[in-house]
Formats: C-alpha cells, structure tokens, sequence
C-alpha cells in the first residue's frame, strides 16, 4: 500500500478521515444555515430565492456540491466501516456497563444519531433538492426566479412532517454537539489556552444551527412568517 | 577470621573501580552473540541488566511472574535516588556519598563495594535522564535536588512522589526496545523454581509457566538473580503481594550462601494495621515527619479522641528523649520508639497499635507566618488553621489524600495515625565484588543481595543500588565470567542436571497439591509473619528468638501436613503459587532468628535488647561482630556460618548519637 | 456489611464464563475491595471450591496490575483510585456488586478476572523508548528542558498501563496508553530525534493488536486512575499528521 494509503487506512488515519469530512459538513451547515435565514426576512421568500437561484447556478457552488456528496459518503462509508472495527474490538460485551458513569450518552450515541440524521437527509432531499434539480420548480417569484420559497411554504403545512423536522434538528444538534469539539480533537487541533473556547463554540454552533433549522418549519407552519 | 573471599581488587579504595573497569577480560562481540545470560526479575536491578546485556550483544532470557517486566516492586518507591553530582554547590562528593552510606548502614558493609556504588551514582542519572525519564526541575531547566535523611547535602532526585515508578519505566521501556529488537527473550508470568548446576557452575534455571503450569527447562552460560527483597516474610510489610524470596532462597539450597539475613528496616510512617484481614500495608513519605508532631497520651489506655485529650496530657516521646533531633532522629530509633509507647500501653485508635503525627502545631505556625504576610499581625487562631492549611495542603496534598483514602479519616481534622512496618531487607544472597554468588556463574544484584547497605539503608539508595548494578557494575563484571566460557557451547536441556532440578521442583509442586489439608497457604503465612514480627522484628531478644526459632520449625512440619492447596498443577493456580512462596519464607524465618540469635550486638536494622546504652540506643561490637555473616544451607533446614571480615581502612568507624 | 457479589468465573481461555453469585457477610468497611476478595478467597478454599483469580499486586495503586470491571465502571465508583485502593466503605450494606474482568479482543481472558494485558507491551517495544545504550549518556544538566515541558512528560509518564482506558472505552481503544507514552517522549528534547518514527510504528503495533478506535467520549479519560489527559491523545493525532503527511520518515 502507498504511504498515504496506508496513513489513511491506519486508526488514526480513519479518524483523520472522520475529522475533515466532519468539519467540511460543518461548514457546509453555516452556508446552508445562512441562506436559509433569509427566509426570516419575511420579504414573501424573494432573497431566499436569489440565494437559492445563486446556489443552484453557480459553477463553483455545483462543483461543491459534487464535493459535499463524496464528503457525506466518505463520512458515513468510514462511519460504518468504524463502528464494524469497534464492534470487533470487544467481542464479549459486559453484563453491567455504566457509561453514563464517564461520558455523554449523545457521545456514545453518534452512529445513531447519524443514521437518524441520514434518514432525515432522504427526506429532506426528495423534498427540496430533488424538486430543485430534477423535477422543476413549478412557480417563479416577483423577480423571476424559481419559487423554492413557495415550495417549502407547501411541504411545512404538514403538521406530521414539522414535527419530523424539528426532533431531527434536536438529533443533529447532539450530533453536533460532539462533532465539533470531537473534530478538533481528532485533527489535534488542542491547545491548553483555545480548548475552553472551543468547547464553547461547540455548543453555541450546535444550538445554533439547529435552532434557525427548526425554526423554519416552525415559523412557516404557524404563519410567523408569510 | 574471613573464610570467604569476596574478591576485591587490590589498591588504593579510589582507584579500585577505574583499575578494574580497564583490566577485566573482555568478550568479543562474535562471541557475545552466543553467549546466553538468564536474568529472573525484571525491577530496577534485573530490567537494567537484561536491557544492558541485550546492548552488549549477549542472548538474554528475562523472566518475571508479574503480567509485565513494568509492574516490579521498584515502581513502588516513592521519594527518590541519590546521586553524587554536586549540582547544588553543597560539598557533596562520591566520598561523602561513600562516607554517609557506610555510616547510615552503621558500618556493616563493604567498603570497596560502596564506594564503587558511590562512583556511578551520578552515570545512572544521566543514563535516566538521556532514557526520557521526567526527573523534577527548577524553572531554569535544570534538575532539582531535595534532602533526605542521614545527610547534610541535597543529592536526592525525584520525579514527584514516583520516582521509583518513573526509573522502572525508563528501564523497562529499554528492555522493551531490546525485546523488539528480538534480543532480549521476556517470558512473564513465569516463576523460577530452581537453579541448574553443571560442574558446580550455574547453567539454567528451571521456571514454571504461571498460566499453564507447564514446567520448562532453560540454559543460560551464567544466571543472574534480581528477585528483590524478602520483606513478606513478615506477611504485612510494604512489599507487594508477589514478593518474594523463592528464587534466592533455591539458589541458597544450591549452594549460595544467604548473607546477613536478619537485617531488616522497618519503616516508622506506615498506616497502622486497620484488622485482621489486613493484606499489606502502606508507607507514607518520611518527609512528613518535618512538619508532624509525634504524640501519644500520657494517660495508659487512654480512650478519649485526639482533639479532647489536652495538651498537657500529651507526650511527645521523641522531643522528649532526643531533644536534638526530636521528631527527626533515624528510622530505625523512631520506629523503635513507638514500639516501646504502644508496648508500654499508650497507643491510640482501635488497635493501640498506634502514635500520633499531629500537624495541627506547625499548621497554626504557618497560618500565622502567611497571615503576617498579607498584613494580619494578630489573626484569630481559626484564621491561622484555614490559612495553615493550605500551605500543608500544597505540601503534603497528594499524601493526605491517600491517607484519607485508606483509613476514611480526614487528616486535616484528626492526626494521622501511624505505626512501623517492614519495609526493606538490607540481607540477601552473599555476592562477592563481582555482584557473583558463592555458586561460580549464579549473579545476585539489588536488593536481592546484601552488598551495599549494611545494617541499615538511608533513604534514596535502594533506587541507586539496584540500577547502578544493572546498567554499571554488572555488565561489566561478568564478564570477567563468561570470557572464560567462550568455548562452552549451549547445553542441552535433556543433560542429567536439568532433568534433575525439574524433578525436584515438579516433586515440590507435587507434594503440595497431594498434602489437602485443612488449612489456607495464607493462614500459616500470617502465623509466621507474627512469629517472625513478635519475636525477630524491631526488636529481638535471645530468649524470643529461641523460642521463635522452635516456632518456625513446628509451623514448619504442620505446614507440610496440614496446608489445603485447591486446583491442580498444570493451570493458573495462585495459591500454588503461594504455597512455594510461604514454604520458602518459613525456612528463610528460621535462618532469619538464627542470624539474628548469632549477632550478639545490635546495629543499624537488628536491635538486640540484651545490647543497648543506658539510654536505650543500639551498641555495636565491632570487636566481635565486624563481619558479615554469610550461611550455608546445610542437608535438612541447617545453616552453616562463615564469617567474611569487614576492613574499614578509610573511614573512621563511630557510634552513632541523635541526643 | 453484609454483600452479594457477583463475580465472573472462566476456567481459562479455552472455556466459556459465566457470572456466578456469592454471598459475603461481616465485611469490614475498611477492608480494601481486594483485602474483601481475600475473605471470599478464604471461605473457597475452606469449602472446598476453586478461589476467584484475579490479579494483583503492590496494592498501593502503582504497579497497575490490578483490574477489575466493577458495577459498569473499570475500578469501581470512585474516581482516580485503582481497585487495590477501592474501600468497601464506598460500598453499603445489602448491595449487589457485578465484578468483571477488562474485556476486549486485545486483551483476552486468561482465568475469571485476569486477562492477558501483552498487548500492551508490545505496543511499547514497537517504539516507547529512546534509543540510547547504556553509558552513551551526556552529562544530565547538559540539557535543560523548561518546567512546564518536563511536568507535562511527567503527568503523561504517570501512566500504570493498568488498561482502564480500554476497559472503559466502548470501542475498546487504547488510544489514550499509546498516546501518553508518546506524549511523554515528543515532550522532552531527548526524545524529537525519533518522534515521528516513534508514532508511526507504536500505532501501527496498537492497531495490529486489535484495539478499537477512539470517537473521543472521554471516557478513558474520566476513568484513569492517574488522570492521564485527553490532550496527549491530540498530540499524537498531531505527530501522527506530521509523520505520514508532512515528515519523509517513513516505516
């Protein structure tokens, strides 16, 4: 095996693997985050639909995009792979095992947590980006640009499918919650003077991130927004 | 009056070392490479010399009963090493170094071997140092010393309250590098049963495989025993569980003579025994005895708790017999000492098996002295204590924090308490300069053997002795051994001699499982470890001894008739284990009462009452005792003196006074 | 006190285990957890039955033998101690206490609660050392090594190599033992000429013994009973990066 192969293949390597998809999703979630926003602004969705227009047209955002794919693939493909590896590193389990003596159940818990949030992502996907790419937008807005604005408008009228929405954003908020301060700490990137601030910046990227996601649903389905 | 020669190299004590180092016969390295040396034992002593001789290019066999070469006793040593390096500009020199271990030992070692000790102390620091080893250091980023007793220099390096643990795996991790390097051979969880002599020359040994019980045959050009000290044949003593003498007291039935057995330090700041069921005991630092008052009632039987009893009903023996060095006078005294108050009935707690060590006194001194500094001249004593104790706590944290762990007593409230326990056996296997045993090729280093401490060993230098002669004195001397074995090819294993030395221990094995019994291995170990703690412990009397000695030999037929060892040979089978341990410790026992019944005097670690100043302190004969005594195992548990004179031709030899 | 104990038996490696119940009574509160094994040990052998194995050793919480797996949490509930240094008084009466050995596939199961812990020697003999010979030493004081450095290599260097960090761990990873050792020696200057070799071969020897890998819970970080920190897991993840990405040392 080549030098690099072998690095990648090697427990640390996987992790490393782990470490940078995680934070290149983390960093795709600002993005997404961001342009989301601008729903809140309350204009009837027109920036939103600039921004969606921009995302879905641009060159290097589509080229991204193929990117943000194999990222999420590699990650869940060495998410997997791990959890196998781990799994055979104790073949005989304990009778009694107090984890919660020791660690957060949501750090124990990341692969359900993901697999959670991977179910959601199917969803999320047909209901947003398959629309947007494949099978058309059917309205356009005051400027002329496709009404994704309206689109979602539609889908979060169903109360069954704000409720999904919004416990998924709490499981991506624990997914979170560990991934960020995790990632870090895998990449090395630890430093006794930053490691108080990055814990904080944790927390404070989960909440938010999933607060603004579970609002929209919210803020749509109770008419905050119009 | 020496019957014994232990090889000194002739000259001037100085350059006794330098001359040998440069004359010793040397082994080419193509030869090295089949030369094979056995090392069972794997602390400071037996992992240096294993890792050492892989370097050299010899075929090392290490062996350990312990899971790994990391886990020996060594690790438990707490508070450091000594080294004549000077580097605090205080004076110190190898001679002084040299001068305060023949002292400390109550001059009752061998000079020329001291003073090589003294010689490459300050190499083993360095050889530490370059191995990674984190010593303590000053901002500056140099190595810090601190004091320890016995001396009047700071020489003493430490890595916090670990040092032992951090030199072990410094060591360790060396022979694990040689291990890699596939050099060395380690086979763990493997005990030594016996020594193999052809030709009157040790050639292997026989060991069992702990995990299967398999017994297994190996040839080695030369074996070296580094199987640490014998402490556990008081049963409670610091040592750990595993300890203990098997592989030295086999060589001894082969033919090496046990040296000075009787010599044993028995610490003074160890947690008391809490009950029966106690299965060791643990050492608190000495350092503690700078800032605790040591106090017991005035009142026989007094039942009332510390804080109720006042001040005026309270002795402070050791400021009160020894006004010059109070609470600070040597080990062995303060041990004593506290003997004599519990004995006479003043002992505290449940047990009475205790003294006091307050630091309520110097908690309220250094409260006040840190009030004054942030300007309250005139602090409330409560102030005082809250203050106080911060500065104990800085100190001593880690310590206080253990004790509350064992007793669940809080120590910052109550005074710990504290009693002597064994905790180091200056005795062991007689080895000439050579570090070889009176069997030709059988080696012996650390605390094993009995060269370098004497009567009494000063804090720090067990540490030192056991690395110095691994990675300094050992590698060197043994090849003056194995130059002359270069044509000796390997030996196989199906010789008589080892098809002999097998059945032997298979037929030891053998015995004790068919014997079934009623009675556990550790019930005759605690009945010899209070045997041997009543009558042959702190301090010891012709009439306790004579009666120990009868003891020993019945408790020695009724274990032989009457001991229960469950399980089988061929597996995992630890009171197995045990039982060989205990049958070795019983005749060790007795060997221990007769050397001490022999030695007429009292010095250092052997106390004979019958032998005291008027005043209570240890009077030596130097007349007739100046010599160290080395026995012969004789044909059904007897024991044969012989006598190896010590010369003091460069130190003046003195008693020892702490009024 | 008076206790059930829950204890796991298994003749050897070959066997299957299975938790058997005893029942102890009159037990003092200030018996160690071991000195409470002994007891039970005892009343064994005098029925006539095989003593519960277990290893053990200084019983004094240095030498890093002892290890058992005590209601869920390796060492038992108290934080920093190993179990030679667990007191029943952290127990009370009438408990059911479930003691288990280490379990993971590096460190199989020799006998009831010991296991075979070589895994971790051979990770150590894969590189935690410096190579230097003995008397190939430069004066100690020739090379000054900062304070806070020198206490970092220590705190790293207090490790036992009892495994806790593994019996703890859900995956059963043993990243925070490898990563001391190799704290402990990238801190120090004597140990830079072979650092990055040093992680390369010592993680390449971890994951050939079969340990599972770290997803950074903390656990093994909560459970060692010398407080080894997470930090040293980073710095190897670092030295790690810097051997195989940016180093030409190659393996």
């Amino acid at each position: 095996m080549s030098g690099f192969g072998n690095a990648l293949s090697s427990s640390i390597g996987r992790k490393y693997v782990m470490g940078i998809t995680g934070i290149f999703l983390i960093l795709f979630l600002i993005v997404h985050a961001g342009i989301n926003s601008l729903i809140f602004l309350d204009d009837n969705g027109l920036k939103f639909n600039i921004g969606a227009h921009f995302m879905a047209t641009n060159w290097i955002i589509r080229a991204g995009e193929y990117i943000l794919f194999l990222g999420l693939l590699v990650h869940i493909y060495q998410a997997v792979n791990l959890t196998i590896q781990n799994r055979k590193a104790r073949p005989e389990g304990y009778a009694v095992y107090n984890g919660s003596a020791n660690s957060k159940w949501y750090s124990r818990s990341m692969g359900l947590l993901g697999t959670l949030l991977l179910i959601f992502l199917v969803i999320h996907l047909k209901d947003f980006w398959v629309v947007s790419r494949f099978t058309g937008i059917p309205t356009v807005d005051a400027n002329g640009n496709e009404d994704l604005y309206a689109v979602m408008k539609e889908k979060f009228q169903d109360p069954v499918r704000v409720v999904a929405y919004v416990l998924l954003m709490i499981s991506l908020c624990y997914h979170l919650l560990h991934g960020f301060a995790s990632a870090f700490q895998t990449m090395g990137w630890n430093h006794s003077k930053y490691n108080g601030m990055i814990k904080r910046a944790s927390v404070w990227y989960a909440l938010i991130i999933s607060i603004v996601f579970a609002l929209m649903p919210i803020a749509v389905y109770t008419h905050l927004i119009d | 009056m020496s019957d014994i020669n232990s090889n000194i190299p002739e000259g001037e004590l100085t350059s006794k070392w330098t001359k040998y180092k440069s004359s010793v016969p040397l082994v080419n390295p193509s030869n090295k490479r089949t030369i094979e040396v056995i090392i069972v034992g794997s602390g400071l002593a037996g992992a240096s010399a294993a890792a050492t001789l892989a370097e050299m290019g010899y075929k090392v066999k290490c062996f350990c009963f312990q899971d790994s070469p990391r886990r020996a006793h060594s690790i438990a040593a707490q508070g450091g090493i000594n080294a004549a390096k000077n580097y605090q500009n205080d004076g110190d020199s190898v001679y002084r170094l040299f001068y305060d271990t023949i002292k400390g030992g109550d001059y009752r070692a061998r000079e020329a071997n001291v003073h090589r000790l003294a010689e490459v102390s300050a190499n083993i620091i360095d050889q530490c140092v370059a191995q990674g080893v984190p010593l303590a250091r000053e901002y500056g980023g140099l190595l810090d010393n601190r004091s320890f007793g016995g001396t009047q220099v700071q020489r003493t390096f430490y890595a916090a309250g670990q040092t032992g643990q951090q030199l072990l795996l410094g060591a360790y991790s060396a022979l694990e590098r040689q291990i890699g390097m596939g050099k060395v051979e380690m086979y763990t969880r493997h005990e030594m049963l016996e020594v193999v002599k052809i030709d009157g020359k040790a050639r292997g040994i026989i060991a069992r495989n702990l995990i299967t019980g398999e017994i297994e045959r190996h040839f080695g050009h030369a074996v070296v025993l580094g199987t640490g000290g014998y402490g556990n044949v008081f049963y409670l003593s610091t040592n750990a569980m595993g300890s203990n003498v098997t592989a030295a007291w086999k060589a001894h039935k082969q033919g090496a003579y046990f040296a000075n057995p009787c010599y044993t330090q028995i610490h003074p700041t160890c947690i008391p025994v809490s009950g029966d069921h106690q299965s060791k005991l643990t050492l608190m630092s000495e350092s503690l005895r700078n800032d605790g008052r040591i106090w017991v009632p005035k009142k026989k039987d007094d039942n009332r708790k510390a804080s109720e009893i006042p001040e005026d009903e309270r002795d402070y023996y050791l400021e009160r017999r020894y006004p010059a060095f109070g609470n600070l006078v040597p080990r062995d005294v303060a041990s004593r000492a506290a003997k004599e108050r519990c004995d006479a009935g003043y002992g505290v707690g449940a047990s009475k098996l205790a003294v006091y060590l307050d630091f309520k006194a110097n908690t309220e001194r250094y409260g006040k002295i840190e009030a004054s500094k942030a300007g309250n001249h005139n602090p409330d004593k409560e102030t005082c204590m809250r203050l106080g104790t911060e500065v104990i706590k800085a100190k001593y944290g880690n310590l206080f924090d253990m004790y509350a762990q064992i007793t669940g007593e809080n120590p910052y409230e109550t005074p710990m308490r504290i009693y002597p326990a064994v905790h180091y056996t200056m005795g062991g296997l007689w080895v000439d300069y050579n570090l070889m045993t009176s069997v030709p090729g059988l080696y012996c280093t650390g605390e094993a053997n009995f060269s370098d401490h004497g009567a009494n060993r000063l804090g720090a230098s067990a540490l030192m002795q056991g690395l110095a002669d691994g990675y300094f004195v050992l590698p060197y001397t043994i090849g003056a051994y194995l130059s002359k074995e270069i044509s000796v090819k390997a030996i196989s294993t199906d010789h008589p001699a080892f098809v002999e030395a097998e059945e032997r221990a298979v037929g030891i094995l053998n015995t004790l499982i068919n014997i079934k019994g009623t009675k556990t291995v550790d019930h005759f170990h605690k009945r010899l470890g209070h045997i041997m703690w009543e009558k042959c412990g702190m301090a010891r009397n012709e009439k306790g001894l004579n009666e120990a000695i009868q003891e020993i030999r019945a408790l020695r037929h009724e274990f032989w008739s009457d001991v229960r060892v469950p399980g089988t040979a061929d597996e995992l089978n630890t009171e197995l284990e045990k039982a060989g341990r205990v049958a070795d410790f019983i005749e060790l026992g007795e060997l221990m009462c007769i050397d001490a019944l022999n030695r007429n005097e009292s010095c250092g670690g052997h106390f004979r009452e019958e032998y005291q100043t008027e005043e209570g302190e240890a009077l030596r004969d130097d007349e007739n005792f100046a010599y160290v005594a080395a026995w012969e195992f004789k044909e059904g548990v007897n024991f044969e003196l012989h006598k190896e004179e010590l010369k003091f031709e460069n130190i003046k030899v003195a008693q020892r006074s702490y009024k | 006190m008076n206790l059930t104990l829950k204890v796991w038996r298994q003749k050897n490696n070959k066997t299957k285990g299975a938790l058997v119940d005893y029942k102890l009574a009159d037990i003092s509160p200030d018996m160690s957890f071991l000195e409470m094994f002994d007891v039970l040990n005892e009343q064994l052998i005098t029925k006539g039955e095989e003593p519960v194995v277990f290893d053990h050793d200084c019983r004094e919480g240095i030498c890093g033998m002892c290890s058992m797996y005590i209601n869920g949490r390796p060492h038992g509930p108290k934080d920093l101690v190993t179990t030679c240094q667990l007191h029943m008084r952290s127990f009370k009466d009438g408990d059911t206490i479930v003691v288990e050995p280490w379990r993971a596939a590096a460190f199989p199961v020799v006998k009831d609660l010991t296991v075979d812990r070589s895994a971790f020697d051979r990770v150590i003999a894969a590189g935690g050392f410096i190579s230097v010979n003995t008397g190939n030493a430069q004066d100690a004081n020739n090379l000054p090594i900062p304070k806070m450095q020198a206490d970092a290599a220590f705190e790293a260097a207090a490790c036992i190599g009892c495994g806790a960090c593994v019996a703890t761990c859900k995956n059963a990873s043993a990243m925070l033992f490898v990563s001391a050792k190799i704290s402990q020696l990238a801190l120090l200057p004597q140990g830079q000429p072979e650092r990055y070799r040093r992680v390369q071969s010592m993680v390449a020897q971890m994951d050939a013994e079969g340990f599972g890998n770290c997803t950074n819970t903390g656990a093994c970080e909560a459970e060692c009973p010398k407080g080894i920190s997470l930090e040293n897991i980073a710095r190897m993840n670092r030295d790690f990066a810097s051997a195989k990405f940016i180093s030409e040392e190659t393996i």
